[in-house]
């Protein structure tokens, strides 16, 4: 993406320039006769809204208690998260949080979801999230899981779309920048994850200059169990030490295949932005899983090292576990005919998306003004003929003409992302003159352009990397926003936007902010999730070790200098509320149970000097802060969430003695 | 609805704070508010028997003239899980104490308030009437089953 930031700076200075040309015209206009159109009208058409009708905003507004027809999901990018917004409206809903600590919901910071985020190098609280994918069933989304992965630190997370909350997450073994992650296969057999950096397989101390032909790149397998959604890496194929920029699978017909990208198949360490320039074409690699799966059923595979945490989190004891995993199977591609091959496609192709009936495999080449399309059955073919033009590390590379099913020619600058609508067209999303392309998919003809305000990166249609996309509307999700929003300084807010694709040409409908940096993201219509959602934890389920699940159970125990408090919540009040007999220096955990069965009757609690967060207690839910008293007194603790009228009114007290005092240990509610 | 009662609620403190009186050298503290006695007992129902509003209409529930005792126990234990944070059996805590109940209300008032909480104290005088007494405290909803209600209520007798 930084490899052409620079070309795209100057491209929207020279593309804003007739603009200015145009505009400094009207305005002349203006001057001469009082007829013309306002100023404001002539900045509209600055703007990009030109003849756009009125009726557009009928057509994003939602009244006041309706709701909206789609959820799109949008990466968070570097805040790490997971957004979820309504289609049409643009109204964000709630930001999950996945990778990175959320101090407003305790993730990370209360005891049950620090596990979360525990990986082989210890706690990590942040990471860059990019693409967002939807489970699927028979090649459709189901609203069951939303998978995203977590580029920095490799990891993929499981989101469940109950309670839209992440409920695992599995670190990437021998994976650097795991950037073409996590995508799809059809029944959500499997999400794959690639590494974007080539490193020494196993990681090792050696000099960076000897990377070429040493390094190499890791795509992994992740079995998803169709039943509980829980991950683990099946198995790795041990590719060339190429960059593996992003996936798609198979399906229909390529049901079994799974499509990565590469760029810097030159395997360049420095000045990537030249060095890994230079080929005309680097490759999409078709890997056949089904095949894989037939040589670890023939024991082919070497078990290597491969230490990775395994993080699941239980919606019954409300907490999380992480595990150390020391090994993975690995298949070596040069030992395995048939499992990879290597279609060749120009230039640094980004994104590769397969059209709904399985047949086109669109390579987007960023740095090459046209859009190459491959054919599944022509490669096939290919492979069946042996047209091979030669290897690459004992991989077969198939002639492009036999590969190659048409190019969608000069369709703009700088192609990065398709996605496909339910009447057979593609759109192509072009960084560097910053438009969404709509093509025929067979065809390859350009039907309709439109700009995007500024620097499109990836779009979205609701199903539209699935075998049923819909036709209605278009995400487009842009790396710089300028001045398309009130300014906030420096730092300007990122941006998506969104078209309507129901008639043959586009039309702009809606500019929304957006959390983070959206990459890619995933949209689904209402009724296969909003139905299903979970309400309240049922306090009968509630198997958390620490839960008092009613005021019989409330207690407060010392054990040494570590103290637990059972308490729970509800309208409105902490039961206990007087705690005396705390010590300086002690460490208290304060496991909190909010007894509320009712829909949207969350709790919150903090205690003055918690070095953490609040907490958010669910009803049923319990949840645990600790807190370390560093001074004597009387310290307030209070209900974060404004709960009841009464809500003011829920605070209690902790006494704080000295270390070694005899404060008797008590606990109390009211007189009793 | 949380934006409207947040905004209600901003202006009591201010009210509330004219009340404190710096007292803390003295030993013995008075309190220096002055106690009104609460009116205990509800609106005076006019046209008859109250049965509440909610999924129990009247005639809904048949008590039998012996307590039935298994029924009664299984009722204490969700009353004990799910009510007690609110609810002492015998006396009056962060809303009245269900003793005697029965001989205030009828079966059915008592069960939908128990069921639909939200609807009665907007619409049904007497719980509205109670809401205020117990300052605003509001009845959760704690998603009881008809079932489990029913033997709450049966529990009810045994107190």
């Amino acid at each position: 993406m930084k490899a052409v930031f620079f070309i795209n700076q100057n491209q929207i200075n020279t593309m804003k320039f007739p603009f200015k040309i145009i505009a400094l015209a009207l305005i002349g206009g203006l001057f001469i006769t009082s007829c013309g159109p306002s100023t404001d009208d002539v900045k509209k058409d600055m703007r990009g809204e030109g003849a756009l009708s009125s009726d557009a905003a009928e057509r994003v507004y939602v009244k006041p208690g309706e709701y909206d027809e789609y959820y799109a999901f949008l990466s968070g990018g570097f805040s790490g998260q997971l957004a979820v917004y309504g289609l049409p409206s643009g109204r964000l809903f709630k930001v999950i949080p996945v990778f990175s600590v959320d101090p407003e919901k305790a993730y990370g910071f209360n005891e049950e979801t620090k596990p979360m985020l525990e990986t082989t190098h210890g706690f990590i609280p942040w990471d860059d999230s990019h693409h967002p994918e939807l489970s699927q069933t028979d090649g459709e989304t189901d609203g069951r899981w939303i998978f995203i992965n977590g580029n920095n630190t490799p990891r993929i997370a499981r989101v469940d779309l109950k309670t839209f909350e992440t409920v695992e997450i599995i670190e990437i073994p021998n994976s650097a920048g795991n950037h073409s992650s996590p995508f799809t296969t059809e029944n959500t057999e499997y999400v794959v994850a690639g590494t974007r950096f080539a490193v020494p397989f196993q990681q090792k101390d050696m000099a960076i200059k000897d990377y070429k032909g040493n390094f190499k790149g890791a795509l992994s397998y992740i079995k998803v169990d169709s039943v509980t959604g829980h991950m683990n890496i099946e198995f790795q194929v041990l590719m060339p030490g190429f960059n593996y920029d992003l996936s798609h699978s198979g399906k229909g017909k390529s049901h079994g295949w799974s499509f990565f990208t590469t760029y810097n198949t030159e395997e360049a360490s420095t000045l990537l932005e030249v060095n890994a320039s230079q080929n005309d074409k680097d490759y999409i690699a078709a890997i056949n899983w089904k095949k894989a799966e037939e040589y670890i059923k023939a024991g082919k595979f070497k078990t290597m090292p491969g230490k990775h945490a395994h993080n699941l989190y239980s919606d019954e004891t409300h907490s999380a576990t992480s595990e150390i995993i020391d090994e993975v199977k690995v298949l070596d591609p040069a030992e395995c005919p048939g499992l990879v091959y290597f279609m060749p496609t120009p230039k640094s192709p980004h994104g590769v998306d397969v059209d709904p009936t399985g047949e086109y495999i669109v390579g987007n080449g960023k740095l090459s003004a046209d859009l190459t399309v491959h054919s599944f059955t022509k490669m096939l073919k290919a492979i069946e003929d042996k047209a091979y033009d030669g290897d690459a590390y004992g991989i077969p590379i198939l002639k492009y003409e036999a590969v190659h099913a048409g190019t969608v020619k000069q369709p703009g600058l700088g192609p990065l992302h398709t996605e496909f609508d339910d009447k057979g067209n593609a759109y192509t999303t072009f960084f560097i003159s910053s438009e969404v392309v709509k093509w025929k998919v067979g065809t390859w003809e350009v039907i309709d352009r439109k700009p995007t305000y500024y620097s499109v990166g990836h779009l979205m249609i609701p199903g539209g990397d699935s075998k049923k996309p819909t036709g209605k509307y278009l995400v487009a999700m842009n790396k710089i926003t300028k001045d398309r929003y009130l300014s906030t300084g420096p730092e300007v807010t990122q941006s998506a936007q969104l078209y309507d694709i129901s008639g043959e040409k586009m039309e702009l409908l809606l500019d929304f902010p957006t959390i983070g940096e959206p990459h890619y993201a995933q949209g689904i219509h209402k009724d296969k999730v909003h139905p299903k959602t979970t309400k309240i934890y049922k306090l009968d389920d509630n198997h958390h070790p620490f839960a008092a699940k009613s005021d019989r159970d409330t207690k407060v125990v010392r054990e040494g200098n570590i103290v637990h408090v059972y308490m729970t919540m509800i309208r409105s009040h902490f039961a206990p509320d007087n705690i005396e007999g705390i010590k300086v220096g002690d460490e208290v955990y304060f496991h909190i149970t909010n007894l509320e069965q009712d829909y949207d009757v969350p709790h919150g609690f903090s205690v003055l000097g918690a070095q953490n967060s609040e907490l958010l207690v669910m009803p049923g839910q319990t949840e645990t802060l600790v807190w370390y008293p560093k001074y004597e007194g009387v310290i307030p603790f209070y209900c974060t969430d404004f709960c009841s009228a009464l809500h003011q009114e829920m605070q209690g007290y902790v006494r704080v003695s000295a270390r070694k005092s005899n404060t008797e240990l008590k606990w109390s509610l009211g007189e009793d | 609805m949380k934006h409207l009662i947040k905004s209600l609620f901003i202006s009591l403190p201010i009210l509330l704070s004219s009340c404190g009186g710096d007292d803390s050298a003295k030993k013995e503290i008075k309190d220096p508010i002055k106690k009104s006695e609460k009116k205990v007992e509800a609106v005076a129902e006019t046209s008859g028997p109250n049965y509440g509003i909610g999924p129990i209409a009247k005639g809904d529930v048949t008590i039998g003239d012996a307590i039935d005792t298994a029924m009664a126990e299984q009722g204490k234990e969700v009353y004990d899980k799910m009510c007690t944070a609110c609810h002492k059996p015998e006396k009056k805590f962060i809303g009245p104490a269900p003793k005697g109940v029965l001989s205030r209300r009828t079966p059915e008032w008592v069960m939908n308030m128990i069921l639909n909480p939200e609807q009665m104290v907007k619409e049904d005088a007497t719980a509205r009437a109670l809401l205020i007494e117990f300052n605003g405290a509001p009845m959760a909803n704690q998603n009881l089953t008809k079932e489990q209600a029913r033997q709450v209520l049966e529990y009810f007798r045994t107190l």
